[in-house]
């Protein structure tokens, strides 16, 4: 203790001395105290070490869930989105076709029906080409259901003729529909809607499912830090405490353990899309490289290529993101509705 | 600065450890509390601390009762009382620079401004040459030096101390005094908790005696 007149308590900076308080004539440190008086070894001033020491948090075992909840989701937005685009595509296929069906009739031949309804289509605009299944076509059609060898003159087969459409365009296909219908007994048109409309359903089906899968993996996610956060609390009850006593609020105290979990979410979100983004690129070129295969056909008419779109990836990058921060939140959340109740001026118990 | 109402404090179904405390602590005074062990002393600073709740009566602290501060703001309050625990309580992986600095810290003070302030706290507690040691390196008496230097850097308005000179030998329990003497003198009131005759007949002070949950005043 040094001269008292050079205080660091001294409130206002005089030089007057306060009676009383002594200067001690022995070194306090190395007092009777049994203080370790020996020389201390030349040390940084600062530990190097944060208020709440990072080796005090369950890290590696939260990477890890981390990382396989991200892993998880990234496959789940990986999924979403090929089939996403999967859907348009057969939608934009089928879209871009509608079939006219002529039912044989007593009232006009096949082939006059066939050529007036070819007329009539090809009178709309948006229509660039109609073709009717020859005869040879329609056998191969119905050889799976009537066998080799059949006679179309001998069954009342009705034809089909095939409108392609022009790209984006949208031809009127009820007034089509009344015209074939008015002019060529026993034709109908069949622009395919019921199939758009399955598709569509389908694809929003997929998105819903994924969405809901995405939900019950950050609702994994966050219940998981949570744990791990009261865990990283209890066992940093004693710092909690000290900094609550020396007059540190909530959101100081979540301060310290957000940085911690923040690291802890980016490291694990990193992994989990690393792996997914990974194992995408590996399907995409397994997938390319097995396209002459029976297998490779049946998987590429459900999923494509595998080819994952540019923003397939960036969507990946941002559940990384998204994550990491939704775990440094969460942790922060936790930390502080803990403090409030360490603030809280409760009854002893 | 800190007044009691009739206060009474159970825990739980227990029986009243406390009972009918009425008495206040003015400003810029001395005090110390004593009274034998399990007599209460340390349930009473934490009732002026406000680290929990009196069954019965009121407590004002700083000139509001303390049961209607909002919880955002006791830390704001807390900032104003300098508390010396008997275990001292410092944190183990930070060095005695960085636990003595703790409280500027918390309160968003940059490093470069209260650097040569906590030097020279250290230095004055005479532990210039060890602030850059971890606690587990420490005597009792370092120890204890290093939580006192922690609840007064920020020169509080009040400072409650529980056992102070309690790891000490009586000459480092007299400088430790001394501290304490003049950080009243500088304008802090100070209460210290401590059932050591010798330490208290060497200040005259203002005595609280503590004893089966009743409190009785020597001014």
């Amino acid at each position: 203790m040094n001269d008292p007149r050079n205080s660091p308590l001294d409130r206002t900076q005089s030089n007057t001395a306060p009676a009383g308080a002594g200067k001690p004539t022995a070194d306090p440190g190395k007092g009777a105290d049994g203080g370790a008086g020996a020389k201390a070894p030349v040390r940084p001033l600062k530990s190097g070490m944060s208020i709440v020491p990072s080796e005090t948090i369950a890290g590696t075992a939260l990477v890890f869930v981390i990382g396989i909840m991200a892993f998880l989701a990234c496959l789940t937005l990986g999924a979403v989105s090929l089939i996403n685009s999967s859907a348009n595509q057969w939608q934009s296929d089928i879209s871009r076709e509608v079939t006219i069906q002529i039912r044989p009739s007593d009232e006009v031949g096949m082939e006059d029906a066939i050529k007036q309804a070819s007329r009539i289509a090809l009178s709309f605009a948006g229509v660039s080409r109609v073709e009717a299944l020859d005869d040879d076509a329609t056998v191969r059609l119905l050889e799976p259901w009537l066998g080799t060898g059949l006679q179309l003159s001998e069954l009342p087969v009705p034809r089909i003729l095939t409108v392609t459409l022009a790209a984006d365009a949208k031809p009127d296909f009820e007034g089509m529909r009344s015209r074939l219908e008015s002019d060529v007994p026993g034709s109908s048109l069949d622009d395919h809607r019921a199939w758009v409309d399955r598709l569509t359903t389908m694809a929003w089906t997929m998105v819903a499912i994924g969405t809901a899968i995405f939900l019950l993996v950050m609702a994994a996610t966050v219940t998981t830090v949570i744990f791990a956060t009261r865990g990283a609390m209890a066992g940093n009850k004693d710092v909690v405490e000290v900094l609550h006593f020396v007059g540190a609020d909530g959101r100081f105290i979540a301060a310290q353990f957000q940085k911690h979990f923040l690291v802890l979410g980016l490291k694990g979100a990193l992994c989990g899309a690393v792996a997914a983004i990974f194992l995408f690129l590996v399907l995409g070129v397994w997938s390319s490289q097995s396209l002459a295969t029976p297998e490779g056909d049946q998987i590429s008419a459900l999923f494509g290529t595998f080819s994952l779109s540019w923003s397939g990836y960036f969507g990946m990058l941002l559940v990384m993101v998204f994550v990491s921060v939704m775990t440094a939140m969460t942790s922060s959340w936790t930390v502080r509705s803990q403090v409030n109740l360490l603030q809280d001026y409760r009854r002893a118990s | 600065m800190i007044r009691f109402e009739n206060v009474g404090l159970r825990y739980g179904l227990g029986r009243e450890v406390l009972s009918d405390l009425s008495f206040d602590v003015r400003p810029k005074s001395f005090q110390f509390l004593t009274g034998p062990s399990g007599a209460g002393k340390t349930s009473l600073l934490r009732l002026m601390l406000m680290s929990i709740r009196p069954t019965r009566g009121l407590v004002h602290v700083f000139g509001r009762e303390a049961s209607t501060i909002r919880p955002d703001q006791m830390p704001i309050l807390r900032r104003k009382i300098g508390v010396v625990f008997q275990d001292f309580r410092l944190l183990n992986h930070l060095t005695t620079f960085e636990n003595v600095a703790l409280p500027l810290q918390v309160r968003g003070k940059m490093e470069a401004d209260y650097r040569q302030d906590v030097k020279d706290l250290l230095d004055w507690v005479g532990l210039g040459h060890r602030m850059h040691v971890l606690p587990p390196v420490l005597s009792g008496g370092e120890k204890q030096r290093a939580a006192i230097a922690r609840a007064l850097i920020d020169q509080p308005d009040i400072l409650l101390a529980d056992e102070p000179t309690g790891n000490v030998d009586p000459p480092l329990a007299a400088r430790l005094l001394r501290l304490f003497i003049e950080l009243h003198r500088s304008g802090t009131s100070v209460i210290i908790a401590t059932h050591d005759l010798g330490l208290m007949d060497q200040f005259d002070a203002r005595r609280l005696v503590l004893n089966s949950g009743r409190l009785q005043i020597y001014e």
